[in-house]
């Protein structure tokens, strides 16, 4: 299963065998390397097990401690947890509010993420596929909109947004996740558009279906492998967004998204003392995105890596 | 050309084709008209001419486009030039704004606590992707080519790499407002996951307020945690640069006597060298922009860096100034990239 893509077995090697188990002798090398190769091995894993303690020690931790009490907590942080406190997540969903959280977030995803898949794939197609003056330029507008920074925009945007009556609103908040999600999606899907065969769109045309038609019908599920990429990569993204919800979406309390919530959460909690909510809540939090990262893992590698190849 | 494609027209029109200026007023306001129609209600005699064609295609780019570039215009362009505006005014949310020149930055210039904290984000600018892409590309080598020697393949990837990489990988998938949260438990004096794991191991003397308040402390904290959440991303992405290394080149360099080390830094670095170059780009912009971490993990006296700084100004009205201060850091970012760019530029390998 490893994702090194690795030339064919010699021809002792059984398919699918584990090869890292065989204790194999290869008579035309000579030992000494043999013997580094052991060693190497074993080093590699070692390291390799040292990481994987760092990346997800602390997050185990918390999922741990989200089932101890606070003051368990307080007398011994790496105490494992002794009666299984459930009332930590009750407390954490309703009278810390992250189920509301969660629902506000759910729900702008849901506007934001429709709104930037389509419009980014409409402008990236027209780009693509089309060729009309100015075409060259619409292509670096955006893609020179990659470089451009959030926090610089950061007194514009929130006057922008106070002037249209937008700011401390979801229609406003959705808005804005689009729009500083357009530069990179229409820059991956016009260069995904461009390598999808020409014939089937012209095709599609003699029959006598309309542009439009041929787009949704046709050219969107030719390019589903670039959607779902860019997909988890917006995905993802706008979620975990924090510094747009924290500008634009600042006012109530109750309209908070999950990142937003956790981190007020961490100063309320820490003026309660109550720990064990917030663990709670972390781990609510966590725990969704980490099991849906798991299923779909090499989607969403390729998708978040994509974003530093371009 | 002219009879072919008259042959393949309907019979309706297989009347000589009429140049745009020699047709009649009603024709042309058919076609305007038409514009505006559908299809199915445009009259055969326009739709069915050669105009039209072109005339739906440029009505469909338009119609694409509007929307996309409306919001990208008004929500990210426009907010461009009006933060380059703004920071050469005294703005602070009222009816007025006067332009001041270069005021903003001649005030910055004198302002010591935009020095303290823009020193702290040229330190994380220049040892985060340091500390991130050396472990980045060190684990990703040991997962490509840390297995065992097989039969017949000069290099191998270790058993369960894609194990190892969806663990890695982990942080990256997370919200860095989470993840501050979560470290700053971690780093919690009394409470901490680290203080305790210290003391767990007997090393008791080494435990310390780590958001307490020392400016060192919270430096080490802050590399830490931007260090660890792009680590695995790392990982992914230069273990899949080298999986595209040529197994042939490696065979090449075992058969002329070279050991892993030598191999590392003669065939694998260099070929990679473009996507550590880029990687190293971002992640530097990655360090300039540590504003969330700072602003949830680390208490406002300890540590500032210059997005939170301008984000306070922001909070205190100063909107002039804030944007000032956001326009060096987009300097600042795009001067790193270029610096990398002309640092790291060597003649591209083909292979």
């Amino acid at each position: 299963m490893t994702t090194v893509p690795t030339p064919a077995p010699a021809e002792d090697t059984p398919a699918g065998a584990y090869p890292g188990r065989r204790r194999q002798r290869r008579p035309r090398k000579q030992g000494s390397q043999s013997v580094e190769g052991v060693t190497l091995n074993v080093f590699s894993h070692a390291f390799l097990v040292l990481w994987v303690v760092m990346a997800a020690g602390p997050l185990i931790w918390v999922a741990m401690t989200a089932f101890r009490s606070s003051g368990e907590i307080l007398n011994d942080p790496m105490g494992l947890p002794i009666a299984a406190h459930w009332e930590n997540f009750t407390t954490a969903w309703t009278e810390a509010k992250i189920g509301r959280y969660a629902l506000n977030s759910l729900v702008i995803l849901a506007g934001s993420l429709t709104g930037t898949m389509l419009l980014g794939s409409m402008a990236a197609y027209v780009i693509a596929r089309f060729t009309f003056p100015g075409n060259r330029f619409v292509f670096l507008l955006f893609a020179g909109g990659m470089m451009f920074p959030v926090i610089l925009a950061l007194v514009p945007l929130f006057t922008i947004m106070d002037n249209l009556s937008l700011l401390d609103t979801r229609p406003g908040l959705m808005v804005a996740y689009i729009a500083y999600s357009l530069p990179f999606t229409t820059f991956f899907l016009t260069s995904f558009f461009r390598t999808l065969p020409s014939g089937v769109q012209e095709a599609a045309m003699v029959d006598g279906a309309s542009h439009t038609r041929t787009f949704f019908q046709i050219m969107m599920p030719m390019a589903k492998p670039g959607l779902v990429s860019i997909g988890i990569f917006n995905f993802l993204g706008q979620w975990n967004q924090y510094l747009l919800p924290l500008l634009l979406n600042n006012e109530n309390e109750n309209n908070y998204v999950l990142p937003q919530g956790l981190a007020s959460l961490a100063v309320s909690q820490g003026y309660r003392g109550d720990w064990g909510a917030l663990f709670a809540g972390l781990t609510i939090a966590m725990l969704p995105v980490l099991v849906v990262y798991a299923v779909f893992q090499r989607q969403v590698q390729a998708g978040l890596t994509a974003g530093a190849l371009k | 050309m002219k009879t072919e494609e008259q042959a393949r027209t309907p019979a309706p029109i297989t009347k000589s084709f009429v140049p745009w200026r020699e047709l009649g007023l009603g024709s042309k306001l058919l076609f305007i008209a038409a514009v505006f129609m559908p299809p199915r209600f445009t009259p055969a005699r326009v739709r069915y001419d050669r105009r039209y064609r072109t005339l739906d295609k440029y009505r469909f780019i338009l119609g694409f486009l509007a929307l996309p570039l409306l919001f990208y215009a008004i929500f990210v362009i426009s907010p461009f030039f009006q933060a380059i505006w703004y920071s050469f005014t005294d703005w602070s949310g009222g009816a007025t704004a006067n332009f001041i020149g270069f005021g903003n930055y001649e005030k910055m210039w004198n302002d010591e606590r935009f020095w303290d904290s823009t020193t702290t984000s040229l330190l994380l600018l220049f040892v985060a992707p340091l500390i991130t892409l050396v472990l980045g590309i060190f684990f990703a080598f040991m997962i490509t080519s840390g297995g065992r020697h097989r039969k017949g393949q000069a290099i191998s990837g270790v058993a369960g790499s894609s194990v190892y990489k969806v663990v890695y990988f982990f942080p990256q998938v997370l919200s860095i407002a989470i993840i501050a949260v979560v470290w700053q438990r971690v780093f919690s004096t009394r409470s901490g996951l680290l203080n305790g794991g210290l003391e767990a191991v007997g090393l008791g003397d080494f435990e310390q307020a780590w958001l307490g308040g020392e400016y060192s402390l919270a430096l080490i904290a802050t590399l830490t945690v931007l260090c660890w959440s792009f680590v695995g991303f790392y990982v992914v992405l230069f273990s899949a640069a080298m999986g595209a290394i040529p197994k042939d080149i490696y065979e090449a360099a075992l058969l002329d006597g070279a050991g892993r080390g030598k191999t590392f830094f003669k065939v694998t670095l260099p070929l990679i060298w473009d996507t550590v170059r880029t990687g190293w780009i971002y992640m530097g912009i990655q360090a300039l922009d540590s504003f969330a971490i700072v602003l949830v993990m680390v208490p406002k006296h300890a540590l500032k860096v210059t997005p939170v700084f301008l984000y306070e100004r922001f909070r205190e009205g100063q909107f002039g100034y804030a944007t000032s201060i956001g326009v060096v850091l987009l300097v600042l970012s795009v001067v790193f990239s270029l610096l990398i760019m002309r640092i790291g530029n060597r003649d591209r390998i083909e292979y």
